[in-house]
């Protein structure tokens, strides 16, 4: 363990522990844009930095390990002043359409902003402006509201494996692109939305939710994808009684299977929920119509109508075909009802297809 | 055109060495065509944006057709005290293209570039890498007519 | 005083580079031997004693850097040839007259850390020096010089920020030229995740002369505290632009007086800026101090690569400090933000103040973003970009004032 002492108060570390860590250890607060304890370490936003004393330059806390004896300010003149002069340079490229914005009341720039202060920027030059053109149903790319933390090439790279993005040219000309400056539909993208899920502000949103509520006006309800056996975690966001987008829970605790990945059905494939020719009882064929019944009335039917065949035909005239978006457990339950009272092996799944 | 995929496949051994196979290219081209590209990502294991990443990193490589010769004009600073600009107008004047641009013939891309270490001589010029020293605005005709 | 003092150009122009048969016959490669005969330890204490410290600009004792590597399977050894420094040819220099030093200097360091394998990251502007390098080394191997020692040329593509150890490292990989945080240094964790040495090509160079001669010797010539010669490349409004290998107690109104030959055209001087274009600009006032690291630090001035580029009284100052807020913009990486915006910001700060539509409030907004460059970047490169800007606002403020209207 060594000592460092943070605004004046001294805690122990392990040897190795990043100075961001050890500050918040000591209950300070420390703004970051391109930090994520997922992802692999940028140190680039500089938003982390603290002053040490003895240190003729300000340390980016979140790459630097804290070192014994370190006496660390983590609010002091020029670490505010860098601060702020960060962001209003952050400001300078930004498309300020908050009020428009899906990310209004969730976002670290505006967060950050209220923190220090600032109001505007004192950098009034040329903006750059990026096309927000790319015909996917799914992912909003609106660039001229990105900071380039970098987070959405890492997440693609290290947790979806898509590699489908990555910065290209340099200096203030970089921006985040597929090869070419393609579509997204003709990357390798897979459209799970994990860079949504990582984007501390607007610049890339779910296309499937614009317009249907603000951070601040939904209510977010922690459920299971029914989309398949896995059981991911997921928030559905609901507004009005109405679920109106999906979002990540990242917390372990609460999302131990997926730690908030999703994929695009998850993310995206949502609106079956309130769709108007969702089936919400079960259905039984009679006189060639299909009319509504009780679980219990369908189970009969079914139950009689197996029995019937199996005594007619022999077991083997039944097959079972079973689905990937019931759980492990359920599949197991449904092949040892096949052979065990049915009395058939025909049984298949359908992710072997 | 000779093919592309022998000339990355004579760098497929370098470790990290799509920056070679890059240079190779455009040692054939004068530009990386997207078909190469493609090729020199795959061989080297990269996705195509992480390797559209490293090609518009580097300011020598260039995804866009140029002209057989790419005169470069240095802008830093000793060149610039020694008069690049006034050099630079009479390259756009000579050729009659702007910076970025080639001529309609194909023959020349005009470029900026900053220092390219031969300081001894400002201003200074390179021909497809090849530096010319001491240019004089007067003198653009006549250090032109070899590539001509 | 006031002359050159040659020793890695003593035999300039006298011997082939590409050749080492010829680099043989004045004594080179007789370090090498003599290293392969000590003990690693006994080599980097050798080099410890001489007090040779990084050339390429920062100024890190070179023993000091190579003690820090730790024991591994495999290391590497990178020689730094990607000099983007504006009016900087140094590098240029000595591997186009003693080629033979760099990759002898390289493979001293691979006896000294054990490694056997070392690169050369060569700039893409010089194609012509990775053609006369790759002669060098095979002239080198033929002899059998460099034992099992192996040296690879890569060349850059146009990144001045490649320059930064880190990000050269990353070039090399095949990535982005993009700098590392540090910890981990290189020496510990480099090249392909192996302990790594990066040092600059004129470092390499002297080590063959520090090894023969032993270090003593070397740490008798010059700045005590920066011994050996420095290699300066003069460009500007001097007569004499070209390049010298001078002591490193070697007074800077002589280069330019003396060596320079004065100022051109009998005009007067008015600033000079060492160590390249992310350097600071002098005054006339602080023209009579020796050129070495310490003291160029003391009149916050930095040595640097070793340029110098000098100013007559003609010139207008705002507008080359313009030219060099526009370097940098074009070769931030983009990684950090304080250098990525900065250096946009600064340029087009610049160019309104140049073009006269400047005011006082300008020059506040180019103080405190300096400041923060300063404070808050990444790396080196946004770190030292306001450094220009800074030094004129200190010595030649009115200058920038004389442009408002």
């Amino acid at each position: 363990m060594i000592n460092v002492t943070i605004n004046g108060k001294e805690i122990q570390v392990p040897r190795g522990t990043m100075l961001l860590e050890a500050c918040r250890q000591a209950g300070a607060d420390i703004p970051t844009f391109c930090h994520d304890p997922h992802l692999q370490l940028a140190g680039s936003c500089r938003m982390c930095v603290v002053e040490a004393k003895g240190r003729w330059n300000l340390l980016a806390s979140c790459v630097m390990p804290a070192e014994n004896g370190m006496e660390i300010e983590t609010e002091s003149p020029s670490v505010v002043e860098a601060r702020k002069i960060i962001l209003e340079l952050l400001l300078a490229r930004h498309d300020l359409s908050c009020h428009t914005c899906e990310r209004d009341g969730d976002c670290r720039l505006q967060d950050y902003c209220y923190r220090y202060g600032v109001k505007e920027s004192r950098f009034a030059g040329e903006i750059i402006h990026f096309s927000k053109e790319d015909p996917n149903p799914f992912i909003e790319r609106d660039y001229d509201k990105c900071i380039m933390c970098t987070k959405c090439v890492r997440v693609c790279k290290e947790i979806t494996g898509a590699e489908a993005i990555n910065v290209k040219d340099r200096g203030h000309h970089a921006a985040i692109s597929t090869a070419f400056d393609g579509n997204l539909a003709d990357s390798t993208c897979v459209f799970c939305g994990q860079c949504i899920m990582v984007c501390p502000v607007g610049a890339l949103t779910s296309k499937v939710s614009m317009g249907k509520g603000k951070p601040y006006q939904v209510e977010k309800v922690l459920t299971t994808c029914t989309y398949c056996g896995t059981g991911c975690t997921l928030e559905l966001n609901v507004k009005d009684d109405t679920v109106v987008g999906v979002s990540s829970n990242r917390d372990e605790r609460y999302s131990p299977v997926n730690q908030g990945a999703l994929c695009v059905k998850g993310r995206f494939g949502w609106d079956f929920i309130h769709a108007e020719d969702r089936l919400t009882t079960p259905l039984i064929r009679k006189n060639g119509e299909l009319q509504p019944a009780s679980w219990d009335e369908a189970l009969d039917f079914a139950a009689a109508k197996l029995k019937q065949i199996k005594e007619a035909s022999g077991p083997d005239a039944l097959a079972m075909f079973a689905s990937a978006r019931i759980t492990n457990e359920e599949n197991y339950l449904a092949q040892k009802f096949m052979r065990a009272v049915i009395g058939t092996n025909n049984v298949d799944h359908c992710a072997r297809l | 055109m000779s093919n592309y995929k022998d000339i990355i496949a004579s760098v497929k051994d370098t470790r990290g060495g799509i920056i070679e196979a890059f240079h190779a290219l455009q040692k054939e081209y004068n530009y990386i065509p997207a078909e190469a590209f493609r090729e020199a990502a795959r061989v080297f294991k990269l996705s195509e944006a992480e390797a559209y990443g490293v090609g518009t990193f580097y300011s020598y490589l260039s995804f866009e057709k140029r002209g057989k010769y790419i005169i470069r004009m240095c802008e830093s600073a000793p060149c610039h005290v020694a008069g690049a600009d006034e050099v630079l107008k009479a390259l756009e004047n000579h050729l009659g293209i702007a910076v970025g641009e080639t001529t309609p013939d194909g023959k020349f891309t005009l470029e900026l570039t900053e220092c390219i270490g031969q300081c001894q001589v400002t201003p200074v010029i390179t021909v497809n890498s090849d530096p010319i020293g001491n240019i004089d605005p007067q003198r653009i005709a006549e250090v032109l007519a070899p590539f001509k | 005083m006031a002359e050159e003092k040659r020793i890695i150009l003593e035999y300039a122009d006298q011997i082939n580079p590409e050749n080492a048969g010829e680099y043989i016959k004045v004594g080179g490669y007789k370090g090498l031997e003599k290293a392969r005969a000590m003990s690693r330890k006994d080599v980097i204490e050798e080099v410890k004693k001489s007090g040779l410290r990084g050339r390429g600009g920062a100024g890190f004792p070179a023993g000091l850097k190579w003690s820090f590597v730790p024991e591994a399977p495999v290391k590497y050894v990178v020689c730094n040839l990607d000099e983007g420094e504006p009016g900087t040819y140094k590098d240029r220099i000595i591997c186009q007259k003693n080629a033979q030093a760099v990759l002898e200097g390289m493979a001293i360091c691979g006896t000294a850390i054990d490694s056997t394998k070392g690169y050369i990251y060569c700039r893409g502007e010089y194609p012509y020096v990775v053609d006369l390098l790759n002669k060098a080394i095979d002239s080198a191997k033929e002899a059998g010089v460099l034992g099992d020692f192996d040296i690879e040329v890569r060349m850059g593509a146009g990144a001045y920020v490649c320059g930064e150890e880190t990000a050269l490292i990353e070039s090399i990989e095949g990535n982005r030229g993009e700098p590392r945080f540090k910890p981990p240094f290189p020496g510990v964790e480099g090249l392909w995740g192996v302990p790594t040495i990066v040092n600059n090509v004129e470092t390499f160079a002297a080590l063959p002369y520090i090894l023969s001669n032993g270090g003593e010797w070397f740490a008798g010539i010059g700045a005590p505290k920066y011994p050996g010669t420095k290699i300066l490349t003069l460009t500007g409004d001097v007569n004499n632009a070209t390049y010298f290998e001078v002591p490193t107690d070697y007074n800077l109104r002589d280069v330019i007086y003396t060596l320079g030959g004065g100022i051109k055209n009998g005009k007067k001087f008015k600033a000079v800026q060492v160590g390249g274009t992310s350097g600071a600009f002098i005054p006339e006032q602080n023209l009579n101090t020796p050129i070495d690291f310490d003291s160029m630090s003391a009149i916050g001035a930095a040595l640097g690569s070793g340029a110098v580029l000098v100013l007559d009284e003609t010139r207008d100052i705002v507008d080359v400090v313009t030219r060099i807020a526009k370097f940098f913009e074009h070769e931030s990486c983009g990684k950090c933000n304080p250098c990525r915006e900065g250096t946009f910001r600064a340029f087009e700060l610049m160019e309104i103040i140049n073009d006269g539509l400047g005011n006082a409030g300008d020059l506040d907004t180019l103080k405190i973003l300096g400041r923060v460059m300063k404070n808050a970047s990444f790396c080196g490169l946004g770190q030292a970009a306001p450094i220009p800007i800074q030094s004129t606002l200190q010595h030649f403020e009115h200058e920038y004032k004389r442009k408002f209207l």
